[in-house]
Protein backbone atom coordinates (compact mmCIF):
# COMPACT_ATOMS: atom_id res chain seq x y z
CA UNK A 1 0.00 0.00 0.00
CA UNK A 2 1.10 3.14 -1.09
CA UNK A 3 1.52 5.17 2.18
CA UNK A 4 1.21 9.30 1.66
CA UNK A 5 2.56 10.21 4.68
CA UNK A 6 5.80 9.77 2.39
CA UNK A 7 4.58 12.84 0.70
CA UNK A 8 3.73 14.50 3.41
CA UNK A 9 6.52 14.17 5.56
CA UNK A 10 8.72 14.86 2.85
CA UNK A 11 7.03 18.34 2.10
CA UNK A 12 7.35 19.07 5.59
CA UNK A 13 11.25 18.13 5.50
CA UNK A 14 11.41 20.70 2.73
CA UNK A 15 9.47 23.46 4.27
CA UNK A 16 11.65 22.97 7.40
CA UNK A 17 14.92 23.22 5.39
CA UNK A 18 14.07 26.58 3.69
CA UNK A 19 14.76 27.97 6.83
CA UNK A 20 11.76 30.09 7.92
CA UNK A 21 10.49 30.13 11.97
CA UNK A 22 8.59 27.27 12.74
CA UNK A 23 5.09 28.78 13.60
CA UNK A 24 5.03 29.85 9.78
CA UNK A 25 5.80 26.58 8.77
CA UNK A 26 2.67 25.37 10.61
CA UNK A 27 0.74 28.07 9.08
CA UNK A 28 1.40 27.61 5.65
CA UNK A 29 0.46 23.77 6.08
CA UNK A 30 -2.60 24.27 8.07
CA UNK A 31 -3.29 26.74 4.65
CA UNK A 32 -2.57 24.17 2.39
CA UNK A 33 -4.80 21.62 4.71
CA UNK A 34 -7.31 24.33 4.63
CA UNK A 35 -7.35 24.67 0.94
CA UNK A 36 -7.33 20.89 0.39
CA UNK A 37 -10.56 20.22 2.71
CA UNK A 38 -12.63 23.45 1.07
CA UNK A 39 -12.05 21.42 -2.40
CA UNK A 40 -12.62 18.09 -1.19
CA UNK A 41 -15.71 18.87 0.29
CA UNK A 42 -17.27 21.39 -2.28
CA UNK A 43 -16.57 18.98 -4.97
CA UNK A 44 -17.98 15.83 -3.18
CA UNK A 45 -21.05 18.02 -2.11
CA UNK A 46 -21.56 18.21 -5.95
CA UNK A 47 -20.60 14.90 -6.80
CA UNK A 48 -23.42 13.86 -3.82
CA UNK A 49 -26.09 16.02 -4.90
CA UNK A 50 -25.36 14.40 -9.09
CA UNK A 51 -25.11 10.92 -7.36
CA UNK A 52 -28.44 10.83 -5.70
CA UNK A 53 -30.42 13.15 -8.24
CA UNK A 54 -28.96 10.12 -10.68
CA UNK A 55 -29.58 7.31 -8.62
CA UNK A 56 -33.14 8.38 -7.85
CA UNK A 57 -34.25 8.94 -11.23
CA UNK A 58 -32.82 5.48 -12.04
CA UNK A 59 -35.22 3.85 -9.26
CA UNK A 60 -37.90 5.19 -10.84
CA UNK A 61 -37.27 4.04 -14.47
CA UNK A 62 -36.29 7.88 -15.69
CA UNK A 63 -33.29 8.98 -16.72
CA UNK A 64 -32.14 12.63 -14.29
CA UNK A 65 -30.72 15.20 -15.54
CA UNK A 66 -29.71 15.14 -18.97
CA UNK A 67 -29.38 18.34 -20.64
CA UNK A 68 -26.87 20.23 -19.13
CA UNK A 69 -23.18 18.77 -19.91
CA UNK A 70 -22.49 15.09 -20.99
CA UNK A 71 -25.62 12.92 -18.82
CA UNK A 72 -25.82 16.27 -16.97
CA UNK A 73 -23.03 16.51 -15.62
CA UNK A 74 -22.92 20.09 -15.16
CA UNK A 75 -26.31 20.75 -14.08
CA UNK A 76 -24.69 20.82 -10.06
CA UNK A 77 -22.78 23.16 -11.25
CA UNK A 78 -25.46 25.41 -12.73
CA UNK A 79 -28.00 25.21 -9.56
CA UNK A 80 -25.26 26.01 -7.71
CA UNK A 81 -24.05 29.11 -9.19
CA UNK A 82 -28.05 29.61 -9.34
CA UNK A 83 -28.43 29.65 -5.81
CA UNK A 84 -24.91 31.80 -5.53
CA UNK A 85 -27.00 34.92 -7.19
CA UNK A 86 -30.26 33.90 -5.60
CA UNK A 87 -31.39 36.93 -3.32
CA UNK A 88 -30.64 36.68 0.81
CA UNK A 89 -34.02 37.08 2.32
CA UNK A 90 -33.99 37.89 5.94
CA UNK A 91 -37.82 37.93 7.04
CA UNK A 92 -39.41 40.69 9.31
CA UNK A 93 -39.45 39.35 13.18
CA UNK A 94 -36.53 36.62 12.56
CA UNK A 95 -33.87 36.21 15.66
CA UNK A 96 -31.62 37.80 12.96
CA UNK A 97 -28.45 36.70 14.94
CA UNK A 98 -29.67 32.74 15.46
CA UNK A 99 -31.14 32.85 11.77
CA UNK A 100 -27.42 34.06 10.37
CA UNK A 101 -25.50 31.86 13.07
CA UNK A 102 -27.29 28.46 11.84
CA UNK A 103 -25.64 27.58 9.10
CA UNK A 104 -22.08 28.21 10.15
CA UNK A 105 -22.69 25.76 13.18
CA UNK A 106 -24.09 22.87 10.64
CA UNK A 107 -21.42 23.66 8.04
CA UNK A 108 -18.48 23.68 10.26
CA UNK A 109 -19.53 20.16 12.02
CA UNK A 110 -19.25 18.89 9.12
CA UNK A 111 -16.03 20.22 7.46
CA UNK A 112 -14.98 19.19 11.17
CA UNK A 113 -16.36 15.31 10.97
CA UNK A 114 -14.49 15.25 6.99
CA UNK A 115 -11.43 16.18 8.56
CA UNK A 116 -11.52 13.43 11.06
CA UNK A 117 -12.07 10.56 8.40
CA UNK A 118 -9.40 8.00 7.20
CA UNK A 119 -9.14 9.06 3.23
CA UNK A 120 -6.35 6.72 3.04
CA UNK A 121 -2.81 5.21 4.35
CA UNK A 122 -1.08 8.52 5.77
CA UNK A 123 -4.08 10.72 4.46
CA UNK A 124 -5.99 11.57 8.08
CA UNK A 125 -5.96 14.94 9.07
CA UNK A 126 -7.36 15.05 13.02
CA UNK A 127 -6.11 11.94 14.42
CA UNK A 128 -7.42 11.93 18.50
CA UNK A 129 -6.94 8.94 20.59
CA UNK A 130 -10.72 9.64 20.95
CA UNK A 131 -11.54 9.82 17.30
CA UNK A 132 -14.57 8.01 16.46
CA UNK A 133 -15.79 9.94 19.93
CA UNK A 134 -14.72 13.28 18.69
CA UNK A 135 -16.66 12.29 15.35
CA UNK A 136 -19.41 11.58 17.51
CA UNK A 137 -19.51 14.86 19.74
CA UNK A 138 -18.83 17.02 16.83
CA UNK A 139 -21.55 15.67 14.97
CA UNK A 140 -24.19 16.72 17.70
CA UNK A 141 -23.35 20.42 16.80
CA UNK A 142 -25.02 20.45 14.12
CA UNK A 143 -28.19 19.10 15.76
CA UNK A 144 -27.81 22.24 17.10
CA UNK A 145 -27.84 24.27 13.86
CA UNK A 146 -30.81 22.46 12.66
CA UNK A 147 -32.83 23.60 16.08
CA UNK A 148 -31.59 27.19 15.69
CA UNK A 149 -32.40 27.32 12.16
CA UNK A 150 -36.08 26.27 13.04
CA UNK A 151 -36.28 28.40 15.77
CA UNK A 152 -35.29 31.60 14.55
CA UNK A 153 -37.07 31.64 11.42
CA UNK A 154 -40.38 32.84 13.07
CA UNK A 155 -42.34 30.38 11.01
CA UNK A 156 -44.50 27.66 12.73
CA UNK A 157 -43.59 25.04 10.02
CA UNK A 158 -39.74 25.23 10.35
CA UNK A 159 -40.33 25.34 14.11
CA UNK A 160 -42.80 21.90 14.29
CA UNK A 161 -39.61 20.72 11.15
CA UNK A 162 -36.77 21.95 13.89
CA UNK A 163 -38.48 20.06 16.94
CA UNK A 164 -39.11 16.64 15.22
CA UNK A 165 -35.85 16.72 13.39
CA UNK A 166 -34.33 17.58 16.92
CA UNK A 167 -36.39 14.53 18.37
CA UNK A 168 -35.63 12.05 15.71
CA UNK A 169 -31.26 12.99 15.55
CA UNK A 170 -31.21 12.95 18.97
CA UNK A 171 -33.25 9.80 19.48
CA UNK A 172 -31.31 7.82 17.04
CA UNK A 173 -27.79 9.01 18.01
CA UNK A 174 -27.93 6.45 21.19
CA UNK A 175 -28.21 3.90 18.98
CA UNK A 176 -25.99 5.26 16.64
CA UNK A 177 -23.58 5.55 19.34
CA UNK A 178 -24.25 2.08 21.14
CA UNK A 179 -23.54 0.38 17.70
CA UNK A 180 -20.08 2.54 17.78
CA UNK A 181 -19.11 1.24 21.26
CA UNK A 182 -19.98 -2.48 19.99
CA UNK A 183 -16.76 -2.14 17.70
CA UNK A 184 -14.91 0.58 20.25
CA UNK A 185 -15.55 -2.90 22.75
CA UNK A 186 -13.77 -5.63 20.11
CA UNK A 187 -11.11 -3.45 18.98
CA UNK A 188 -10.29 -1.90 22.38
CA UNK A 189 -9.15 1.72 20.70
CA UNK A 190 -11.31 4.85 19.50
CA UNK A 191 -8.28 6.09 17.92
CA UNK A 192 -8.81 5.68 14.36
CA UNK A 193 -5.23 4.92 12.68
CA UNK A 194 -5.98 1.79 15.39
CA UNK A 195 -9.28 1.17 14.28
CA UNK A 196 -8.14 0.47 10.74
CA UNK A 197 -4.73 -0.93 11.52
CA UNK A 198 -6.88 -3.23 14.13
CA UNK A 199 -8.61 -4.65 10.36
CA UNK A 200 -5.64 -5.40 8.54
CA UNK A 201 -6.33 -9.30 8.04
CA UNK A 202 -10.18 -8.92 7.94
CA UNK A 203 -12.58 -6.05 8.51
CA UNK A 204 -14.53 -6.05 11.79
CA UNK A 205 -17.84 -7.19 10.34
CA UNK A 206 -16.42 -10.46 9.40
CA UNK A 207 -14.36 -10.95 12.36
CA UNK A 208 -16.75 -10.06 14.84
CA UNK A 209 -19.46 -12.09 13.03
CA UNK A 210 -23.11 -12.72 14.82
CA UNK A 211 -22.44 -8.75 17.21
CA UNK A 212 -20.78 -6.93 14.62
CA UNK A 213 -23.15 -7.76 11.49
CA UNK A 214 -26.36 -6.71 14.05
CA UNK A 215 -24.21 -3.25 14.96
CA UNK A 216 -23.57 -2.66 11.37
CA UNK A 217 -27.55 -3.12 10.57
CA UNK A 218 -28.29 -1.02 13.58
CA UNK A 219 -26.00 1.45 12.47
CA UNK A 220 -27.05 2.01 8.87
CA UNK A 221 -30.82 2.30 9.90
CA UNK A 222 -29.96 4.43 12.66
CA UNK A 223 -27.46 7.01 10.15
CA UNK A 224 -30.07 6.76 7.66
CA UNK A 225 -32.54 8.55 10.50
CA UNK A 226 -29.55 10.64 11.63
CA UNK A 227 -29.33 12.09 8.03
CA UNK A 228 -32.86 12.75 7.94
CA UNK A 229 -33.21 10.37 5.02
CA UNK A 230 -35.29 7.64 3.73
CA UNK A 231 -38.30 6.64 5.92
CA UNK A 232 -37.35 8.78 8.48
CA UNK A 233 -37.24 12.07 6.22
CA UNK A 234 -40.43 13.70 8.49
CA UNK A 235 -38.71 16.89 9.32
CA UNK A 236 -38.80 17.71 5.77
CA UNK A 237 -41.95 15.98 4.76
CA UNK A 238 -43.16 18.42 1.98
CA UNK A 239 -46.78 17.82 2.24
CA UNK A 240 -46.98 19.12 5.73
CA UNK A 241 -44.05 20.88 6.48
CA UNK A 242 -43.07 23.04 3.23
CA UNK A 243 -39.20 22.03 3.16
CA UNK A 244 -38.91 21.80 7.50
CA UNK A 245 -36.64 23.20 9.13
CA UNK A 246 -35.35 25.43 5.88
CA UNK A 247 -38.56 27.15 4.58
CA UNK A 248 -37.38 30.40 4.97
CA UNK A 249 -33.98 30.02 3.77
CA UNK A 250 -33.17 31.72 0.82
CA UNK A 251 -30.58 31.26 -2.17
CA UNK A 252 -27.00 30.26 -0.41
CA UNK A 253 -28.30 30.17 3.26
CA UNK A 254 -30.43 27.41 1.89
CA UNK A 255 -27.40 26.02 -0.11
CA UNK A 256 -25.21 25.53 2.89
CA UNK A 257 -28.28 23.18 4.51
CA UNK A 258 -28.49 21.55 1.53
CA UNK A 259 -24.54 21.03 0.73
CA UNK A 260 -24.14 19.83 5.12
CA UNK A 261 -27.16 17.28 4.38
CA UNK A 262 -25.15 15.72 1.36
CA UNK A 263 -22.04 15.96 3.33
CA UNK A 264 -23.70 14.29 6.60
CA UNK A 265 -24.69 11.40 4.05
CA UNK A 266 -20.89 10.81 3.36
CA UNK A 267 -19.87 11.22 6.63
CA UNK A 268 -21.92 8.42 7.91
CA UNK A 269 -21.09 6.72 5.42
CA UNK A 270 -17.56 7.33 5.69
CA UNK A 271 -17.89 6.40 9.41
CA UNK A 272 -19.63 2.62 8.50
CA UNK A 273 -16.49 1.93 6.39
CA UNK A 274 -14.25 2.91 9.12
CA UNK A 275 -15.68 1.18 11.72
CA UNK A 276 -17.09 -2.16 10.16
CA UNK A 277 -15.52 -2.15 6.63
CA UNK A 278 -11.61 -1.77 7.51
CA UNK A 279 -11.83 2.11 6.48
CA UNK A 280 -9.09 2.24 3.66
CA UNK A 281 -7.93 -1.45 4.41
CA UNK A 282 -8.05 -3.54 1.65
CA UNK A 283 -10.45 -6.89 1.38
CA UNK A 284 -7.89 -9.30 2.81
CA UNK A 285 -8.55 -13.14 3.51
CA UNK A 286 -6.39 -14.80 5.93
CA UNK A 287 -3.97 -17.63 4.38
CA UNK A 288 -4.92 -16.30 0.29
CA UNK A 289 -1.38 -14.25 0.13
CA UNK A 290 -1.66 -14.39 -3.56
CA UNK A 291 -5.34 -12.60 -3.52
CA UNK A 292 -4.11 -10.07 -0.63
CA UNK A 293 -1.21 -8.98 -2.62
CA UNK A 294 -3.47 -8.14 -5.81
CA UNK A 295 -5.96 -6.07 -3.40
CA UNK A 296 -2.93 -4.18 -1.85
CA UNK A 297 -2.39 -3.07 -5.53
CA UNK A 298 -5.89 -1.09 -5.41
CA UNK A 299 -5.18 2.58 -3.55
CA UNK A 300 -6.16 2.86 -0.45
CA UNK A 301 -8.21 5.86 -1.37
CA UNK A 302 -10.28 4.00 -4.03
CA UNK A 303 -10.87 1.55 -0.79
CA UNK A 304 -12.11 3.77 1.23
CA UNK A 305 -14.45 6.14 -1.34
CA UNK A 306 -15.87 2.33 -2.57
CA UNK A 307 -17.32 1.58 0.30
CA UNK A 308 -18.44 4.97 1.70
CA UNK A 309 -20.28 5.58 -1.99
CA UNK A 310 -21.47 1.92 -1.42
CA UNK A 311 -23.22 2.59 2.01
CA UNK A 312 -24.39 5.89 0.39
CA UNK A 313 -25.95 3.86 -2.15
CA UNK A 314 -27.71 1.49 0.15
CA UNK A 315 -28.91 4.47 1.92
CA UNK A 316 -30.07 6.50 -1.27
CA UNK A 317 -31.97 3.34 -2.03
CA UNK A 318 -33.73 2.84 1.23
CA UNK A 319 -34.98 6.46 0.74
CA UNK A 320 -36.61 5.39 -2.41
CA UNK A 321 -37.99 2.25 -1.66
CA UNK A 322 -39.72 2.44 1.81
CA UNK A 323 -42.74 5.22 2.68
CA UNK A 324 -42.57 7.73 4.89
CA UNK A 325 -43.28 6.91 8.68
CA UNK A 326 -44.96 9.01 11.35
CA UNK A 327 -43.39 10.21 13.55
CA UNK A 328 -45.04 7.97 16.48
CA UNK A 329 -43.78 4.65 14.46
CA UNK A 330 -40.52 6.46 14.40
CA UNK A 331 -40.33 7.39 17.61
CA UNK A 332 -41.31 4.22 19.21
CA UNK A 333 -38.90 2.12 16.77
CA UNK A 334 -35.94 3.35 18.36
CA UNK A 335 -37.02 3.33 22.16
CA UNK A 336 -39.17 0.08 22.09
CA UNK A 337 -36.91 -1.92 19.64
CA UNK A 338 -33.61 -0.53 18.36
CA UNK A 339 -32.13 0.85 21.65
CA UNK A 340 -33.08 -2.78 23.83
CA UNK A 341 -31.72 -4.20 20.83
CA UNK A 342 -28.42 -2.15 21.11
CA UNK A 343 -28.00 -2.48 24.36
CA UNK A 344 -28.52 -6.42 24.36
CA UNK A 345 -26.17 -6.61 21.34
CA UNK A 346 -23.70 -4.86 22.98
CA UNK A 347 -23.60 -7.16 26.12
CA UNK A 348 -23.60 -10.29 23.53
CA UNK A 349 -20.51 -8.56 21.58
CA UNK A 350 -18.58 -7.98 25.28
CA UNK A 351 -19.47 -11.47 26.18
CA UNK A 352 -18.08 -12.89 22.62
CA UNK A 353 -14.80 -11.03 23.57
CA UNK A 354 -14.54 -12.04 27.07
CA UNK A 355 -14.82 -15.80 26.00
CA UNK A 356 -12.65 -15.32 22.77
CA UNK A 357 -15.78 -16.19 19.91
CA UNK A 358 -14.13 -14.07 17.61
CA UNK A 359 -11.72 -14.68 14.77
CA UNK B 1 -0.21 12.24 14.50
CA UNK B 2 -0.81 10.78 10.90
CA UNK B 3 -0.22 13.55 8.55
CA UNK B 4 3.56 13.27 9.94
CA UNK B 5 3.02 16.93 9.58
CA UNK B 6 4.18 17.34 13.10
CA UNK B 7 1.55 19.95 14.21
CA UNK B 8 -0.92 19.04 16.90
CA UNK B 9 -4.45 18.01 16.72
CA UNK B 10 -5.45 20.82 18.39
CA UNK B 11 -3.98 23.36 15.86
CA UNK B 12 -5.64 20.91 13.14
CA UNK B 13 -9.44 20.81 14.60
CA UNK B 14 -8.92 24.91 15.01
CA UNK B 15 -8.17 24.94 11.36
CA UNK B 16 -10.93 22.29 10.07
CA UNK B 17 -13.48 24.49 12.34
CA UNK B 18 -11.97 27.90 10.79
CA UNK B 19 -12.47 26.66 7.52
CA UNK B 20 -15.79 25.77 8.14
CA UNK B 21 -16.37 29.53 9.31
CA UNK B 22 -14.80 30.97 6.08
CA UNK B 23 -16.09 28.39 3.64
CA UNK B 24 -19.80 30.35 5.04
CA UNK B 25 -18.48 33.92 5.21
CA UNK B 26 -16.43 33.82 1.41
CA UNK B 27 -20.07 32.25 -0.07
CA UNK B 28 -22.03 34.86 1.77
CA UNK B 29 -19.75 37.66 0.97
CA UNK B 30 -19.58 36.42 -2.92
CA UNK B 31 -23.52 36.15 -2.48
CA UNK B 32 -24.22 39.11 -1.18
CA UNK B 33 -21.99 41.18 -4.21
CA UNK B 34 -23.51 39.51 -7.09
CA UNK B 35 -26.95 38.57 -5.45
CA UNK B 36 -30.29 41.51 -6.84
CA UNK B 37 -31.82 42.98 -4.02
CA UNK B 38 -35.29 44.26 -3.45
CA UNK B 39 -37.83 44.99 -0.42
CA UNK B 40 -41.53 44.59 -0.51
CA UNK B 41 -43.68 44.39 2.37
CA UNK B 42 -45.07 40.82 1.31
CA UNK B 43 -41.74 39.13 1.03
CA UNK B 44 -40.79 39.31 4.02
CA UNK B 45 -43.78 37.95 5.81
CA UNK B 46 -43.50 34.04 6.98
CA UNK B 47 -44.76 31.19 4.27
CA UNK B 48 -47.16 29.52 5.71
CA UNK B 49 -49.21 28.29 2.86
CA UNK B 50 -50.11 31.40 1.13
CA UNK B 51 -52.23 32.37 4.47
CA UNK B 52 -51.50 35.09 6.47
CA UNK B 53 -49.56 33.88 9.74
CA UNK B 54 -51.32 34.74 13.19
CA UNK B 55 -49.96 35.92 16.13
CA UNK B 56 -46.29 34.85 17.26
CA UNK B 57 -44.30 32.13 15.99
CA UNK B 58 -42.07 31.59 18.99
CA UNK B 59 -44.60 30.03 20.85
CA UNK B 60 -45.13 26.81 23.23
CA UNK B 61 -45.15 23.21 21.59
CA UNK B 62 -45.47 19.73 22.27
CA UNK B 63 -44.44 18.89 25.40
CA UNK B 64 -43.65 15.08 23.69
CA UNK B 65 -40.72 16.40 22.55
CA UNK B 66 -39.49 17.16 25.73
CA UNK B 67 -40.05 14.18 27.33
CA UNK B 68 -38.16 12.59 24.68
CA UNK B 69 -34.76 14.81 25.28
CA UNK B 70 -34.89 14.31 28.99
CA UNK B 71 -34.81 10.19 27.94
CA UNK B 72 -32.00 11.08 25.43
CA UNK B 73 -30.17 12.91 27.97
CA UNK B 74 -30.38 10.12 30.39
CA UNK B 75 -29.23 7.55 27.61
CA UNK B 76 -26.39 9.63 26.37
CA UNK B 77 -24.53 10.06 29.52
CA UNK B 78 -25.16 6.37 29.56
CA UNK B 79 -23.42 6.02 26.81
CA UNK B 80 -20.40 8.88 27.74
CA UNK B 81 -19.50 6.29 30.55
CA UNK B 82 -19.70 3.22 28.50
CA UNK B 83 -16.70 4.37 26.21
CA UNK B 84 -14.08 4.21 29.00
CA UNK B 85 -14.99 1.00 29.90
CA UNK B 86 -15.23 0.23 26.13
CA UNK B 87 -11.61 0.58 25.76
CA UNK B 88 -10.73 -0.33 28.72
CA UNK B 89 -12.75 -4.42 28.82
CA UNK B 90 -10.17 -6.56 28.63
CA UNK B 91 -8.19 -5.14 31.25
CA UNK B 92 -11.05 -5.31 33.83
CA UNK B 93 -11.84 -8.29 33.01
CA UNK B 94 -15.45 -10.31 34.34
CA UNK B 95 -15.51 -7.97 37.27
CA UNK B 96 -15.47 -4.51 34.59
CA UNK B 97 -17.84 -6.90 32.74
CA UNK B 98 -20.32 -7.48 35.89
CA UNK B 99 -20.49 -4.10 37.15
CA UNK B 100 -21.03 -2.65 33.16
CA UNK B 101 -24.11 -5.24 33.25
CA UNK B 102 -25.58 -3.80 36.54
CA UNK B 103 -25.10 -0.33 35.21
CA UNK B 104 -26.57 -1.23 32.38
CA UNK B 105 -29.46 -3.21 34.43
CA UNK B 106 -30.37 -0.14 36.41
CA UNK B 107 -30.55 1.82 33.04
CA UNK B 108 -33.05 -1.20 31.44
CA UNK B 109 -35.20 -0.90 34.83
CA UNK B 110 -35.36 3.16 34.11
CA UNK B 111 -36.16 2.73 30.35
CA UNK B 112 -39.01 0.20 31.46
CA UNK B 113 -40.40 2.13 34.44
CA UNK B 114 -40.99 5.20 31.43
CA UNK B 115 -41.99 2.54 28.44
CA UNK B 116 -44.71 1.13 31.72
CA UNK B 117 -45.85 4.86 32.39
CA UNK B 118 -46.52 6.03 28.92
CA UNK B 119 -43.55 8.38 28.15
CA UNK B 120 -43.19 6.46 24.94
CA UNK B 121 -46.46 6.93 23.72
CA UNK B 122 -46.87 9.71 21.70
CA UNK B 123 -50.07 11.72 22.55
Amino acid sequence: MFNFGIWTSEFNNWLLGLGIADWLVVLIECVIIAVLVLGTYTVLALFYILYERKLCAWFQCRLGPMRVGKWGVMQVFADMFKILVKELICLKNTDRFLFKLAPYLVIISSVTMLACLPWGRGLQIIDYNIGIFFILAVSSVGVLGILLAGWASNNKYTLIGAMRSGAQMISYEISLGLAIITIVVFAGTMNITELVWAQEKTWFIFRGHIPAIIAFLIYVVAATAETNRGPFDLPEAEHELTAGYHTEYSGIHFGFFYLAEYLNLFIVSGIASLMFLGGWMPLHIPGWGGFNAVMDYIPSVVWFLGKAFFISYVIIWFKWTFPRVRIDQMLAFEWKYLMPLSLANLLLMAVFVALGWHF
Amino acid sequence: MNLLLEISNGVLAITAVVTGAVLVFAALLIARLISPKSFSVKKSEPYECGIPTRGQSMIQFKAGYYIFAILFLIFDVETVFLYPWAVKMNALGPSGLLCIGIFMFILIVGLAYAWRKGALKWT
